[in-house]
């Protein structure tokens, strides 16, 4: 018996890993969730037949959507995380006693429990006093919040299907609003590669870069991800990336990593051509 | 005929059928089941193209009905109490016309609200009835028009005791009733019919705590756009009749000006329309209702702007309000409403329905998610934030009562002149001039034009009203019949 898990990346292009067995699946009122365990992945989180995260490779995300903002304002002491129901992101922020609050829209409940069982070693900053979370649309958690945050965290899934109003430019204004005056917007940013990925990076950026006087974007190699190559979006009020980035305070704070580390910051900022072309085009 | 009747489609089953049935097609259309046409079958796909198709047996034949055509119509007149129910595929407009011609012939009178669609008014240069206005009352701050006053169709009535019919909208636009019941129970004491224009109400017949439909309301005919509520493909309406109409005779009028080549996608989709209504409206419009309701609440919440309800139910010119609709008052942003309507769509890729100077109206359906609820939501609190400004003074809203100088009919007809607007004083008007806000002709044809109208329409026109209707698209000129001095 073979029992391979396949995901379309595109018409043409399909990613398939050899799964064991399955270990969950529903329908919750958003979404399909499916946890499969596999041979070369660990364990893996899929919405609606999208793979969200994997436990070999979810680390490199992670890490890349929190210690990037974190080595630029490492005074930051209140964050709003969107999305986010696997926990990743909430496990690396705890690694900062600084931060004083972390609240967290996450709109599906059933996506929390399913991690919180199923993938402990991801969703386990969901008990720190610090987090506070709201079983609620991200959209509308926002639109009542007005210069609050230091850090607003975007964890969203694609921009079809329940994560969709997080790519809209309302949305991104609502965010703008509800941070502080030198606050900080990280976002899943999709990747520049496949073309429909790539249209839907295009019309992202070119909403955060008319929401932000600062938005650049970075990048980071996931391999489970269509192409591999992912971006992640940097919008700001204030900090430039790399001019304002504080690497002395942030060694200082002296957190383990293993993808992220200061140089790999800078580096990331740093994009190919045809990608810096796009933006262009955009901007 | 059953109510267990109500699971069926007949029309549809009647489609689906032959689809089965490998009939070699040697009668129009000529794109013959879409193979004659690839670019457009690619376009609309198969399965559509395959049922596009002409009346032939056992498929009826929309101005005779015999057959399916015939039961599916029972069941729609069934579904919403009605005597019966005709399947129109030429768009409410004709059902309105419909009624109209059913009711009124050359020199016959109606009273109606001077709020009515352009199709009414229109469908009197057909027949050449002659029309009596009510004054709609308009909600000044809102800037809105409203419906009838009971009194005043009582006082029109009285007036006019040769009038054959009563018009009314259930509802208006932006969701405004009428006392339909009561407005019906005087026109039948009067010997005259009610027909209603329930373009904007095809819910009402099928949702819980609306207002009343029309023939709940014991009105004689009613225009019900399908496609609009009930979610049938544009330009298929159902004509409602209710007991004291002659169905054959109302048959005969529509044959006047609809296809002979009725089409089934259009048909087919008021029958499976009718059918999920009947199954599922309750739950649908419960829906519709909650989500009209979140997104007002939620809207109201954001400041400035004022999505209104059932608090402007007064008993009399707003007797009812329709809680599926989402209009909202954008003048506390200091925006119009068709400013913010632009910004949506350039800004926010959201499209809605209708913007004036004072309101936007945002159509909400089952069609909708929480998802796109909050984006408009979001959308309108960051156009608050990015764009606000202080409130100007709004257009001060005048009902002036038009003179009906003859039939729209001869009027249309006549010889006329263009002349310079400040000139027309006294003159006879060949055309319509309708001004948005509020959504009232300010001269219809056959209409004596005063001194008082040109400087309303020169005001209107200063304040940013839409003007629409003369020939000459920038107002400057009016066509005036000639030798109506």
């Amino acid at each position: 018996m073979e029992f391979w898990y396949s995901e379309k990346h595109t018409e043409n292009v399909y990613l398939s890993i050899k799964v064991d067995k399955q270990l969950y699946s529903s329908t919750s009122r958003f979404q399909r969730i499916d946890v499969f365990e596999s041979f070369e992945f660990g364990r893996f989180l899929a919405l609606d037949g999208f793979m969200m995260l994997t436990e070999k490779d979810e680390f490199i995300y992670h890490e890349m959507i929190t210690h990037v903002p974190m080595a630029v304002n490492p005074d930051i002491k209140k964050i709003l995380v969107i999305g986010a129901g696997d926990g990743g992101v909430l496990r690396e922020l705890i690694k900062y006693s600084t931060i004083e609050t972390i609240d967290v829209a996450e709109i599906d409940e059933e996506v929390v429990n399913v991690c919180k069982k199923f993938l402990p070693k991801t969703a386990c900053g969901f008990d720190d006093e610090r987090v506070n979370i709201y079983y609620q649309d991200g959209m509308k958690f926002i639109r009542r919040h007005v210069g609050e945050y230091d850090l607003i965290i975007v964890d969203s899934t694609d921009p079809f299907g329940p994560g969709e109003g997080l790519f809209t430019k309302e949305f991104y204004g609502n965010c703008y609003n509800a941070l502080k005056e030198d606050g900080i917007m990280v976002n899943q940013h999709e990747s520049p590669f496949y073309e429909e990925d790539a249209a839907a990076m295009k019309r992202a950026h070119k909403r955060i870069y008319d929401s932000f006087p600062i938005s650049k974007l970075y990048q980071a190699f996931i391999p489970t991800y269509p192409s591999g190559h992912w971006l992640f979006g940097f919008a700001s009020k204030k900090y430039h990336p790399l001019r304002d980035m504080n690497e002395a305070k942030w060694e200082s704070f002296g957190i383990k990593t293993r993808y992220y580390n200061p140089n790999l910051h800078k580096g990331s900022f740093y994009l190919p051509n045809y990608v810096e072309e796009m933006l262009e085009n955009v901007e | 005929m059953t109510l267990s009747d109500q699971n069926r489609a007949p029309l549809y089953e009647a489609l689906e059928e032959l689809k089965t049935m490998h009939i070699v097609p040697f009668d129009v259309p000529g794109h013959k089941r879409g193979k004659g046409n690839k670019e457009l079958t690619d376009f609309l796909g198969v399965k559509c193209l395959s049922v596009d198709i002409n009346s032939m047996r056992h498929m009826d034949n929309l101005c005779h009905p015999t057959g399916v055509i015939k039961e599916a119509e029972e069941l729609a007149g069934q579904a919403f109490g009605a005597k019966h129910a005709y399947f129109m595929v030429n768009g409410t407009t004709s059902a309105v016309q419909s009624m109209v011609l059913y009711v009124l012939k050359r020199g016959d009178k109606i009273i109606l609200p001077r709020n009515v669609h352009r199709s009414v008014i229109n469908a009197f240069v057909l027949c050449g009835a002659i029309p009596v206005y009510i004054n709609p009352q308009i909600n000044s701050d809102l800037g809105i028009s409203l419906g009838m006053s009971y009194n005043d169709v009582v006082k029109a009535i009285e007036q006019n005791p040769d009038a054959k019919a009563v018009f009314v909208n259930n509802p208006t636009y932006y969701g405004i009733c009428s006392n339909l019941k009561k407005i019906t129970e005087i026109a039948h004491k009067h010997n005259m019919l009610v027909l209603v224009d329930e373009a904007h109400g095809t819910h009402l017949y099928f949702g819980e705590g609306l207002p009343v439909s029309a023939m709940a309301a014991g009105a004689d005919m009613a225009s019900v756009s399908m496609h609009k509520s009930g979610g049938s493909l544009t330009q298929s309406s159902l004509l409602l009749a209710g007991g004291n109409i002659n169905t054959d005779y109302l048959r005969q009028v529509i044959n006047l000006t609809q296809t002979t080549s009725g089409s089934y996608l259009l048909m087919s989709s008021l029958d499976i329309s009718r059918r999920r209504l009947y199954l599922h409206g309750k739950d649908i419009f419960k829906t519709v209702v909650e989500l009209a309701q979140y997104a007002r609440d939620e809207i109201n919440e954001i400041g400035d702007y004022y999505a209104y309800s059932k608090e402007l139910v007064n008993g009399d010119t707003v007797f009812d309000f329709d809680v599926t609709k989402l209009s909202i008052n954008t003048s506390g942003v200091g925006l119009a409403g068709i400013e913010i309507f632009d910004l949506l769509r350039d800004e926010y890729d959201i499209q809605i329905e209708f913007g004036d100077l004072e309101n936007i109206l945002a159509y909400i359906s089952v069609g909708d998610s929480d998802k796109n609820i909050e984006q408009l939501i979001g959308s309108l609190s960051e156009i608050r934030r990015r764009y606000k400004k202080p409130r100007t003074s709004s257009l001060k809203h005048e009902y002036i009562n038009p003179v009906v100088e003859m039939s729209p009919q001869d009027a249309f007809y006549a010889k006329k002149l263009s002349v310079e607007i400040k000139k027309t004083a006294g003159e006879i008007c060949g055309e319509f001039v309708m001004a948005y806000p509020p959504g009232i002709p300010i001269l219809a044809p056959g209409e004596r034009i005063t001194e008082q109208i040109i400087d309303y329409i020169i005001y209107a026109k200063e304040k940013g009203s839409l003007i629409t209707g003369p020939e000459d698209m920038h107002i400057q000129r009016l066509n005036i019949l000639q030798g109506g001095r």
